[in-house]
């Protein structure tokens, strides 16, 4: 019986506690119980995602009301694998989260802290399962609002100012998106994403849905932070607090980078997007001139999480790549990267939080004599750089694999090239990290002492999946391949 | 469809345009939000503009033969505007807690501080 309405007990389980969190009002309570959600919310997520490798697409209705008119819930391969992304990191991140934000959020707010975060999760949950673009725009919302709070709930004043360039350009982005709804609905007179579909092919050249595909494209990029769109991404996550960063670069835009693929792919179909609207070498340049001048950028930063931040910039752009392609190869490649760069930040911004936690700092400076102080720590940052850089058995190194055979079988083995480049560029801002780590000495009134094993245990967990899915690749790759030749063989 | 059939759409155009070039265009974080609400509000009217049938009324079933609005979009923007509230609502927070930070509101007198930090 409850088996049957998992989809909607998914969304409806964060959202519900998040008023319940604040109702409770004190800290430890507030924790517990965003743990228990959170890990339910996880369990759902890997239950939802055996039911559709058994019995194909699940389609739940919302109250009972038969789509296209009303809300449907529609599960398919693509945002099982998503939704069990986000849960994870969601999970995991959650179980950290205590030691690190009474430190850094102070009292009064945790409460309420905990109380965003389970609005951001049911939002980014709600996003992905959804198959109604207007209840899209809705989570989108819910996820965002939340997020401009968590952002700016810490102790940096920086963090206000970011949050608040955030807001404005996370409005636009989401308002965009809406309009692109509006046009298409007009076209077509329905919201259910796979209805849209069916009617939007036979209006072929129609100016409306030309329109509506433009306003989408680009208020999903704004979210996503595609480049050059991504101006409000470097200082947000480098003010939020720790918890906050690690949480938001391995869900937020990746979620945002699965709607972008659900419309080009879905809604509008292949054919539309990449041979009407020619996004192809759009995305392919825009893409390359991320990975570039991402990684250069982080190459400069002084501060840490800053650098990883741009980084990020780079790593989306590979996702964006793989996707330019409009190949079940390169598809695969950048569903894959959605996955592990999920891993990887995730594990990288959990450890520079425990940095923070003995420092306060997250400074190339702070990290002076690292490998001595904090050795466990340490070793995660470093391990989570190798899987950045992409060395064999991390995964970093599948995702970057299958990406390079993606430009190999499109006949564009020049691309190659710059991913190479930019894996080059990594090494150097992995570098910078361990040369201060390892081979200066500590200066003198530094902290000694590792973090707490409440955060380190998370930290490792992400570390540990990292080198996993980078030798045992059947689940990842498997599940992202079937993903993107679902999506391929639907458009056509 | 002659010209005042598209009235709605050149006031929602010009709206947007209005909208965001506030945005972009003016430092105080305060005028950024009142574009920011212009721009929404544009697509508010975007939205009852598409939803209008031309000599409709509410879509209430009564004798003889009418013709009905379409009613959906204008309950769709109903959920945005509750959107919009909450974002300026959030956004007016954040300046008010930029503002007891800085001690201003105006963009590139907080860039000056920033960097002189």
């Amino acid at each position: 019986m409850i088996a049957a309405h998992l989809p909607a007990l998914q969304i409806v389980v964060p959202l519900l506690s998040a008023p319940l969190c604040m109702l409770l009002a004190r800290r430890r309570l507030a924790y517990a119980l965003s743990l228990v959600v959170c890990w339910t919310a996880f369990a759902i997520s890997i239950m939802l995602l055996g039911q559709v490798l058994e019995g194909g697409v699940i389609s739940y209705r919302l109250g009972g009301w038969a789509p296209p008119w009303g809300i449907e819930y529609r599960v398919d391969l693509v945002n099982a694998y998503v939704l069990l992304i986000v849960a994870a990191i969601g999970a995991l991140v959650i179980t950290y989260a205590s030691p690190s934000v009474a430190r850094e959020i102070g009292a009064g707010r945790e409460t309420l802290f905990y109380t965003a975060y389970l609005l951001c999760l049911a939002g980014l949950l709600g996003v992905t399962i959804t198959g109604d673009a207007f209840n899209i725009f809705v989570f989108l919302e819910i996820s965002s609002l939340s997020s401009y709070i968590l952002i700016s709930i810490g102790k940096d004043r920086r963090a206000l100012t970011a949050s608040f360039q955030y807001l404005i350009f996370g409005t636009i982005g989401a308002t965009f998106f809406l309009i692109g709804v509006g046009l298409i609905y007009q076209a077509t007179g329905s919201l259910n994403i796979a209805d849209m579909a069916n009617r939007v092919g036979p209006l072929g050249e129609s100016r409306t849905v030309q329109a509506a595909f433009a306003f989408m494209a680009v208020g999903l990029a704004i979210k996503a932070a595609v480049f050059p769109l991504h101006f409000w991404l470097p200082n947000a996550y480098a003010y939020a607090p720790s918890v906050v960063t690690a949480f938001l670069a391995a869900t937020a835009t990746k979620v945002s980078i699965y709607v972008l693929i659900r419309t080009y792919f879905n809604l509008f179909g292949p054919e539309f997007s990449f041979e009407v609207m020619t996004l192809g070498p759009v995305l392919m340049v825009l893409s390359i001139a991320a990975m570039l001048i991402g990684s250069t950028i982080a190459i400069f930063q002084d501060d840490v999480k800053r650098s990883l931040a741009y980084s990020s910039v780079a790593q989306i752009g590979y996702m964006v790549l793989g996707i330019s392609f409009a190949t079940v190869l390169g598809v695969t490649g950048g569903m894959l990267h959605l996955f592990n760069h999920a891993l990887i930040k995730a594990a990288l911004f959990l450890a520079l939080g425990c940095l923070f936690w003995r420092t306060g700092s997250v400074s190339i400076e702070a990290m002076r004599g690292l490998g001595k102080r904090m050795p466990w720590t340490m070793a995660a940052i470093v391990a989570g750089g190798l899987s950045l850089i992409g060395v064999p058995l991390t995964v970093g190194f599948i995702s970057k694999w299958y990406l390079l055979l993606a430009a190999i079988d499109s006949g564009l083995w020049w691309i190659s090239i710059f991913v190479l480049i930019s894996s080059l560029l990594a090494i150097i801002y992995v570098w910078r990290l361990v040369e201060a780590a390892y081979l200066s000495p500590a200066p003198d009134g530094a902290e000694w002492g590792e973090a707490p094993l409440v955060m380190l245990i998370p930290t490792w967990t992400l570390v540990l999946a990292n080198f996993y899915f980078g030798v045992d690749t059947r689940v990842s790759v498997g599940v992202a391949e079937q993903a993107a030749k679902f999506l391929l063989g639907a458009g056509s | 469809m002659e010209w005042p059939g598209l009235y709605n759409y050149w006031i929602v155009i010009f709206l947007m345009m209005a909208g965001l070039y506030i945005v972009m265009a003016r430092a105080n974080l305060i005028k950024k939000m009142v574009g920011l609400s212009i721009f929404q509000a544009s697509v508010f009217v975007f939205y009852l503009t598409m939803g209008k049938v031309a000599g409709g009324t509410a879509p209430i079933v009564i004798p003889g033969d009418q013709a009905y609005s379409n009613p959906l979009p204008h309950v769709l923007i109903l959920t945005a505007i509750v959107v919009g509230v909450a974002t300026l609502a959030l956004g007016l927070a954040l300046i008010v807690r930029i503002k007891e930070a800085y001690g201003t509101i105006e963009e590139d007198e907080i860039e000056k501080q920033e960097s002189n930090a």
